[in-house]
């Protein structure tokens, strides 16, 4: 995250990235576009993602393929709609239910301190401990193939983030004087967090959430492709690539179809907050 | 004593983080052998004694061998037990002991990490200083538009698509196993390009930092070459951000391993791992994935040692 205290020192000009200006309205525009494709789904194209026929098998594009087909002739348009609906729906749901309890949680350690911050602070260093796709991998592995193993264990994995980022910062707002003084006051809980705490940490909450969506979609992707996550015949972008590898030398435009689906989504995500996550 | 407590502290935490990671793998090892279906005891017995030899006798053997019999929570302390004995049992697919199948994928998985690393080091150094020294200029630009892009691509994705180009099209590098050092340059080039995708950005944050640090000008107004001044005096000051960087990346280092193993059919740990849990071989699971987090805390440990080595301010902090 931003390191404040450094950049102060520096001359800003010097010091900044420079600014890629459309990159935001690009990001922007991608994730509406992918949005849209997933909110339609395969209806879309009007094509049926598992409906196979064996005769029509790799068939380049047509008026009836957009996109052509698979080697079991299932057409690629409709799987990989059906992909982007189920990628970015876990996506959106895991953004939400790390999100919420890693703020709160976050909020919580800041204001009560003492015992119940070290007991949370231990907890995010658990899951810390491991590397997070080593975790999924492992908690995804209890029960394979479903998909709620695979959703619970991302969230796990994902809540830590902001609960760190708001943890760390709920502790320098509730430091300053301002919001000493609104204590004093008897002011609220609610309206400190909402004076003070939301307008600082949002912006930055924003810029976890969307790399944690990124994070979200690459790692059922992986685990699809390694076939420990989501199982065939499900269309999903992992799956379709580890399916679609063995056709590389004949056909190559079909493995780089689920593989152009998954860099356009994540780079979307990071475009739309500002491309790159300042290490 | 005061020097040497931070040391000390150090190795603590990371000793702190090594039994973590052996309880929560030995944890969901253990809740994925309860959540296996069908009998445990019959599964290990024909793990162990082939299926044809094996029968509701040898079962029952088994059973009362491991105490299969004894409530959830009792086997679970057992298992824990053995873990802390450095007992990680036999593979229930091959009947081999776990430490032996580790112990070769080791070597393997180590010499992808460090192709990786030194790919991606000999990628972000160069780029990072010709983009920080001129902040703002078009080198900055270009790679920074290039980073963004390299860091939306999916380690595994990155693996297929170089093997697309490099192996399948310009048949320049073999595709998958390993029977020569060429085999090692795909792999390590897609580990080590989604590694400097970022770390180039750290180094040229770093050089921007110490180029415009008053100790730069102060050497050059003594009268050093820019030349000098960069290879003696920035390059060491911006090495602190990038080691402890490299640190950071670890993770990814990891993850990366696990997944481009498996694309490339590397002999390693991440790919056995993959496999272990495809074939519901839990030893073997439970073993690599207990190597894999050691190895994550042992590379830790040496990145807070290298960053003491580098900066003699870190020592008595």
């Amino acid at each position: 995250m931003t390191d404040f205290t450094q950049i102060d020192a520096m001359p800003p000009a010097r010091r900044s990235w420079p600014r890629i200006r459309p990159a935001r309205g690009l990001g922007f525009t991608l994730l509406a576009l992918l949005a849209l494709c997933a909110v339609a789904g395969p209806d879309l194209v009007g094509q049926d993602p598992a409906k196979q026929s064996l005769l029509e098998a790799r068939q380049p594009p047509s008026a009836d393929n957009l996109l052509g087909t698979d080697h079991l002739g299932r057409d690629m348009a409709a799987r990989l709609l059906s992909g982007a609906q189920l990628s970015l729906s876990l996506a959106v749901l895991s953004v939400l239910t790390a999100g919420l309890p890693g703020t709160l949680l976050g909020i919580v350690a800041a204001w009560y301190g003492g015992w119940t911050d070290r007991v949370l602070t231990s907890f995010a260093d658990a899951v810390l401990a491991l590397p997070g796709l080593l975790l999924v991998l492992m908690l995804a592995a209890i029960s394979p193939g479903s998909w709620w193993a695979l959703y619970a264990g991302i969230s796990l994995t994902l809540w830590v983030e902001y609960f760190r980022y708001t943890r760390q910062r709920a502790r320098i707002v509730m430091a300053e004087p301002a919001v000493e003084a609104s204590r004093l006051l008897g002011l609220t809980p609610g309206l400190i967090i909402r004076r003070h705490l939301v307008p600082e940490i949002g912006p930055g909450l924003l810029t976890i959430a969307a790399f944690g969506a990124a994070t979200a979609v690459t790692a059922v992707a992986a685990l699809g492709f390694v076939s420990v996550g989501v199982r065939p015949p499900t269309a999903e972008w992992g799956v379709m690539m580890t399916e679609l590898l063995p056709y590389w030398r004949e056909a190559p435009f079909l493995i780089l179809q689920p593989v152009a689906c998954l860099v356009i989504t994540v780079l979307a995500l990071h475009l739309s907050v500002g491309g790159m996550r300042r290490p | 004593m005061t020097a040497a407590r931070p040391f000390l502290a150090a190795l603590a935490q990371r000793g702190l983080q090594a039994l973590i990671v052996a309880v929560i793998v030995g944890i969901v090892s253990f809740a994925m052998m309860q959540a296996l279906p069908g009998d445990a005891a019959y599964r290990i017995a024909a793990g162990r004694y082939g299926y044809d030899m094996m029968d509701a006798a040898a079962a029952e053997a088994v059973r009362l061998e491991l105490g299969l019999d004894r409530h959830w929570s009792v086997q679970l302390f057992a298992w824990l037990g053995a873990l802390a004995q450095f007992d990680l049992g036999r593979s229930l697919v091959y009947g081999s002991p776990v430490v032996d199948e580790i112990a070769v994928q080791l070597g393997y998985s180590l010499l992808l990490a460090a192709g990786a690393v030194i790919t991606s080091l000999l990628i972000a150094v160069p780029v990072g200083v010709a983009a920080g020294m001129k902040p703002g200029g078009v080198v900055d630009r270009v790679t920074l538009a290039l980073s963004v892009f390299v860091r939306a691509i999916p380690a595994f994705a990155l693996g297929v698509v170089l093997v697309l180009a490099f192996a399948v099209q310009l048949k320049l590098f073999p595709v998958a196993g390993f029977r020569g050092p060429e085999h090692l340059v795909l792999p390590s080039l897609t580990l080590g390009l989604g590694l400097a995708a970022v770390s180039n950005r750290v180094v040229r944050d770093a050089v921007v930092d110490a180029m415009a640090a008053e100790w730069q000008l102060f050497a050059r107004t003594k009268g050093l070459s820019a030349r000098f001044t960069v290879l003696r005096h920035v390059l060491r000051n911006a090495s602190l951000p990038v080691v402890t960087y490299v640190g950071v990346q670890m993770a990814y280092l990891i993850e990366g391993v696990v997944i481009v193993e498996t694309v490339f059919a590397w002999p390693g740990i991440g790919h056995a791992l993959v496999h272990a849990i495809f074939a519901r071989d839990i030893a073997m699971v439970q073993g690599t994935a207990l190597t894999l987090g050691l190895i994550y805390v042992a590379l830790n440990l040496a990145i807070d040692l290298a960053c003491r080595g580098i900066d003699p301010r870190t020592r008595s902090a």
